[in-house]
């Protein structure tokens, strides 16, 4: 299982590897905002935390289709299911290299790009713990898109419009405990249901991706 | 560990390709199988291998037994000849790759890149992950594409070698290998197409 998760750490970083995608998509988009908006500093503070999370699922979603892709088309997707390795654990491990590639730059990014668009100072933190709490979910969801659609040439534009509904919980309750943080309000419903589809997709999707996968590899 | 087959149907795309196919492979034993394109070679060993459920039948003998080799070999291409190995061997929960990079004259390859290597060389790094893998049952998709006569007797002489150790081979090829085989010609096994015994089975 560690040597899967570090060659998919390994083959991220290397050339071509995509790492970086996401989280070059995320500064545009956060940079870009507040050329669209205007320099109208209030309005900027008070759609930051939305911004920054629709930014954060965007940028995630933009990498998803390389997730199994690639695997699947050099055929070490096929190798893999012959493996000792249950391809539950496949999936799971797959998910958490996307995360660590994808959604742990992404966490670590927004404080600095919060500055750009006036994010009230009490809002940090929340913002990075609602990332935090949150993009394990986006991740997972993700490799459960990805196994769905992983037959398919050019599966990318089905893939979003299966996984945008499924992230739309994520990002409800993600965006709003940072905008509850950022306005200085109580947290805990938000942070409580945030956690709560976090742990569930953790918990119940692989075994999901894993039953496609496998209907998928025939 | 005998990898038995019994009365076993397969099908491609929903279309049922092969029926009753019937055999047993024996420790020590390798079993060619061949048949013109597109009778179902490939769908039958990935049948066997586990990756597709028969239509019916059974396998046994195969779980956690079998070692695959499909038409693509699973090779990173920004990974380089070691690394691929050392990757497929951890899988399998072993290590020590160099009695494969030997078997297969790949030593002087080991630092290259395996995007950069050529499709013969991909080839016998692709077979070479069989070593790694220190499962006994081989099964192999035309193992031997784009590989020069010399790297076919060397590609024999790992199958001899495995063989030699208790272990067993399930080949679909076309060529001659040199290996004391038995060999199974999947053509009479064709499945014959459904009848159509309604009215809606003239439009499907």
């Amino acid at each position: 299982m560690i040597a899967l998760l570090l060659r998919d750490l390994k083959l991220a970083f290397r050339a071509g590897g995509g790492f970086g995608l996401g989280l070059a998509f995320f500064l545009i988009v956060t940079v870009m905002v507040p050329f669209s908006v205007g320099p109208q500093s209030e309005l900027l503070a008070r759609i930051a935390p939305g911004v920054l999370w629709l930014g954060a699922l965007l940028a995630c979603l933009l990498s998803l289709d390389r997730l199994l892709a690639l695997d699947w088309e050099d055929g070490s997707l096929d190798l893999l299911a012959t493996a000792p390795l249950p391809l539950e654990s496949t999936v799971s491990i797959k998910a958490l290299a996307h995360w660590i590639t994808t959604g742990l730059p992404l966490v670590m990014a927004a404080p600095v790009l919060g500055v750009l668009l006036n994010l009230p100072v009490q809002g940090f933190q929340w913002l990075v713990v609602s990332l935090l709490l949150g993009t394990p979910a986006l991740s997972v969801i993700g490799t459960f898109g990805a196994a769905l659609t992983v037959g398919l040439k050019r599966g990318g534009l089905l893939m979003s419009l299966l996984v945008m509904p499924l992230y739309v919980p994520t990002l409800i309750f993600g965006s709003e405990v940072a905008r509850r943080g950022a306005e200085g309000m109580a947290v805990q419903t938000p942070l409580l249901l945030l956690a709560g589809i976090s742990a569930a997709s953790i918990a119940l999707l692989p075994f999901a991706s894993a039953a496609v996968l496998r209907v998928n590899l025939r | 560990m005998t990898l038995t087959v019994t009365d076993l149907s397969v099908a491609r795309g929903g279309i049922p390709v092969l029926e009753g196919l019937s055999f047993a492979l024996a420790p020590g034993r390798a079993l060619i199988l061949r048949g013109p394109n597109g009778i179902g070679k490939t769908t039958l060993l990935r049948t066997v291998a586990g990756l597709q459920p028969p239509l019916t039948g059974q396998v046994e003998g195969a779980e956690d037994q079998i070692a695959y080799a499909a038409h693509s070999d699973g090779l990173k291409p920004t990974l380089t000849v070691a690394e691929n190995l050392i990757f497929w061997a951890s899988v399998f929960g072993r290590n020590g790759i160099e009695q494969a990079l030997d078997g297969f004259d790949l030593q002087a390859l080991r630092d290259r890149q395996a995007g950069a290597l050529s499709a013969g060389q991909k080839r016998r790094l692709g077979l070479s992950r069989m070593l790694v893998t220190g499962r006994p049952v081989w099964i192999m998709d035309e193992p031997t594409v784009s590989l020069d006569k010399t790297s076919v007797a060397m590609f024999a002489d790992a199958v001899r070698a495995h063989l030699g150790q208790g272990g067993s081979a399930l080949i679909a090829t076309h060529i001659d290998l040199g290996l004391e085989a038995d060999v199974l010609e999947v053509g009479p096994y064709k499945a014959k197409p459904p009848e159509i015994d309604d009215f809606d089975g003239g439009f499907l």
